[in-house]
């Protein structure tokens, strides 16, 4: 339970219990927060990251809704303009697309046209490696950084899943916050007891390294992390960076990041066309072309639907290997 | 004289519709000169929907106008030149040339939402805004506009039935001016009457001959109240016609000439000034007064928006994120105790139960509610109320006669009478005697990562 995790700094916790932290402290800190989606209330959510909640905030603050995602965002954005906070689950991140016209044209066209700031949250599940198949495994990050007007969000740790979902209620601008639900139960981390906050926008290193740079999220970060390990007992020093925010986007540390290196891999479980690697090798091109020894290098799914097999899902998803190879190959220009 | 208006609210209605019609006939000029930047939308011929819906709504009720409802904007409170400036782009637009016609809004002091042009959108943003209030204790009601065509969207559905499940204080008016674009209601929709769409929700609807002003108000300040009072989402269909093109550049010949005939002669100007007139509320010297006070005005505002400047081109580069501590300042305005949303108590109690649900082991107990109303229930005064036939309350009596008699239902005295479908308050089902019941967590029930499929 929230209440008493929240005070608990001796256990490691979860991404997921993060998560339910972050909700279940920003709702206890201001009585305009509310959760609005699918099975959020009686049941909990899906994954069970709002156990808790509404025995705690009561049928206001935690509604329960129809299956009709573009209400839950209308409502939201509705629910903003009297100033709510609300933060919308989509039962899985999958079907955010069905919402995708309240999303890209109401609330993220608001502020720019009318003066109207729509502070809602859009987060929930997403990612694939769990077997969930072609409509429960998407990386859909890409449509919405396209979007003038939205931050996204898609951490890879615990710690900032809280800080950054904490930043993301209190942030003035709709905000789409991605949860990789392979990392849900698979990683622990210890994180301070009491309030804290990420701030949106800033992308961390999190290893230093001379020979390349690799640029990941969400869960290929933690495979990125596994193969810089193993490339450097092979006396690669990798470089690796969590982008942690997709939009807007921390050109500062890539660039500063790159100056040293000399060399950029960008690893993502999006698939390839149109995923924010390309976006990143047209940055640097046009900001640091003179900074790279070699091509920039790309390592992701492929350009096909998330299949649902085994065989073919580890095919179709980047993993370790892929990235060792890749860096190796890299590492020669 | 209709005993249900007052003279000072039957002149205001007047007064808005001949506003509504001479700024849009001030428009048509702008758009010949080329001093409208995109494309023109008429209303001409649905004043009185805009107008008669728009004054039924309190100072501190919320609306959101669709393209045709620059009477409501007016009746709100929209200066006329904000209309001018928008269609022409210029600086001074409430959206700064950002965007024209009648997309623009006011959070802070009009309580209007911008529309987009996306139909039905605004559905569940209107509804959002109802059950937002409501958790603020604010006792406003919200209000948008939808056409025959757009009532064919998704959104339209997901709106409305979100609305209904949360008995949101909220009044859809779908405005059936016959046609969608070039397509007749007819081939849209296989229904004789729109409001019939209420039923799949559960709600109560009203059909008005949406030339009649006083009609649509009077309807329309009966649905609002009742919304208000807790009842939930309330439709009104207002059947009219769409006198010109979908815009400025469509000659619409695609509509059938005795059609047109008909509708023109049932101008709803003409017809509330006849009634006026006869009435003698209204006379020939307070016409023209009437007419020059408007054209007064609104030269005024003309002058303003033609000698407004373009806007500076850089300013294309601003305003897509909302940063520093100015930018977003609509505060929650709580009108109830904060204790209330506050543990313990933080909650209204339920009052929709159904038999049986909740005796699951996740589900917190039998009669767990499943549907609250609203704030002013409480679980301090239970009470039982027979089930009531649906039926009953939505089933519209004389719907589309009230349009297709000659004449019928034409003027004011007419008004009120020819409105169907005057249901009782709708009721919930049951009334709970439990304060909220919550659901009882349990560590015990995990769904695997991934295995959760609805």
């Amino acid at each position: 339970m929230p209440s008493t995790n929240g005070h608990n700094t001796e256990s490691q916790v979860t991404f997921l219990e993060a998560i339910k932290q972050a909700m279940y402290e920003e709702m206890e800190r201001d009585p305009a927060v509310v959760l609005i989606g699918e099975d959020v209330g009686v049941y909990g959510g899906a994954f069970k990251t709002s156990e808790g909640l509404l025995e705690r905030f009561g049928w206001e603050r935690v509604i329960d809704t129809p299956i009709s995602e573009s209400a839950i965002i209308g409502a939201a954005c509705g629910m903003s303009y009297v100033g709510l906070r609300p933060i919308c689950e989509m039962q899985f991140i999958d079907f955010i697309v069905c919402a995708f016209n309240q999303i890209t044209n109401f609330v993220a066209k608001g502020h720019y046209l009318w003066n109207a700031p729509a502070p809602i949250v859009v987060r929930g599940p997403s990612g694939g490696g769990v077997h969930g198949g072609p409509f429960h495994s998407a990386n859909p990050e890409m449509y919405f950084v396209h979007t003038p007007g939205l931050k996204v969000i898609y951490p890879s740790t615990p710690y900032d899943a809280k800080g950054l979902l904490k930043a993301a209620v209190r942030d003035n601008n709709p905000v789409l916050f991605f949860e990789h639900k392979y990392l849900y139960r698979r990683i622990k981390e210890e994180i301070p007891a009491g309030d804290y906050t990420v701030p949106i926008g800033k992308a961390a290193i999190r290893r230093e390294g001379k020979h390349l740079t690799i640029l990941s999220y969400a869960a290929m970060m933690h495979n990125s992390l596994e193969a810089a390990d193993a490339l450097a007992k092979e006396n690669i020093e990798a470089e690796v960076i969590d982008l942690r925010t997709l939009l807007p986007l921390d050109e500062e540390t890539i660039l500063k990041s790159v100056k040293k290196t000399n060399r950029v891999l960008v690893v993502h479980e999006d698939t390839k066309t149109g995923g924010i690697a390309g976006e990143i090798a047209a940055i640097l091109c046009e900001k640091a072309f003179s900074d790279l020894d070699g091509p920039i290098f790309r390592v992701t799914a492929l350009d096909t639907p998330v299949p649902y097999s085994p065989p073919l899902e580890q095919h179709f998803l980047p993993n370790t290997q892929k990235v060792i190879a890749a860096a190796k190959e890299l590492a020669r220009y | 004289m209709d005993k249900q208006l007052t003279r000072q609210q039957h002149l205001d209605l007047n007064y808005y519709m001949r506003l509504n019609r001479a700024v849009e006939d001030t428009m048509v000029k702008l758009f010949r000169q080329n001093k409208i930047v995109g494309g023109l939308y008429s209303s001409l011929g649905q004043e009185a929907i805009s107008v008669g819906t728009a004054y039924a709504l309190r100072k501190n009720d919320w609306l959101a106008p669709m393209i045709r409802n620059i009477g409501a904007l007016l009746v709100k409170g929209v200066p006329p030149r904000d209309i001018f400036t928008q269609h022409m782009a210029k600086y001074t637009s409430p959206t700064l040339g950002k965007d024209g016609t009648s997309h623009f809004g006011d959070l802070d002091k009009l309580h209007i939402v911008s529309p987009i042009s996306m139909l039905g959108d605004l559905i569940p943003v209107m509804a959002g805004v109802a059950i937002g209030s409501r958790y603020l204790g604010q006792k406003i009601v919200t209000m948008t506009w939808i056409g025959d065509g757009g009532s064919s969207t998704g959104v339209f559905h997901e709106g409305l039935n979100f609305a209904a499940t949360q008995k949101a204080p909220f009044v859809l008016i779908l405005e059936n001016n016959q046609w969608a674009y070039s397509t007749p209601v007819r081939r849209q929709v296989p229904i004789e009457n729109l409001a019939d769409r209420a039923k799949a929700y559960g709600i109560p609807s009203y059909i008005v001959d949406g030339n009649d002003v006083v009609e649509v108000f009077t309807t329309t300040r009966e649905a609002v109240e009742r919304a208000r009072n807790g009842e939930g989402p309330i439709l009104i269909e207002a059947k009219s016609f769409r006198r010109l093109g979908h815009a400025q550049h469509d000659p619409a010949e695609y509509v059938p000439k005795e059609q047109r005939t008909y509708w023109e002669s049932r101008d709803p100007i003409t017809l509330y000034e006849k009634y006026l007139t006869d009435e003698k509320l209204l006379d020939a010297k307070s016409k023209k007064e009437l007419e020059q006070k408007i054209d007064t005005l609104l030269s005024k505002e003309r002058d303003f928006a033609e000698n407004s400047p373009m806007p500076p081109p850089e300013l294309a580069e601003k305003g897509v994120y909302c940063t520093g501590d100015d930018c977003h300042k609509i505060r929650p305005k709580w009108e109830r105790p904060l204790s209330e949303v506050t543990p313990p108590k933080s909650s209204i109690a339920a009052v929709w139960t159904v038999e049986g649900f909740g005796s699951g082991k996740s589900s917190g107990g039998k009669n767990a509610p499943i549907h609250f109303g609203d704030t002013s229930s409480s679980a301090a005064s239970p009470q039982h109320v027979e089930e009531e036939v649906i039926e009953e309350k939505l089933a519209p009596k004389a719907p589309a006669k009230a349009v297709a008699k000659k004449s019928a239902g034409a003027n004011g005295k007419n008004g009120a009478s020819s409105k169907s479908a005057k249901s009782t308050p709708s009721k919930p089902a049951k009334i709970s005697s439990k304060s909220s019941v919550s659901a009882k967590s349990s560590a015990a029930r995990r769904s695997p990562a991934g295995k959760a499929r609805r």
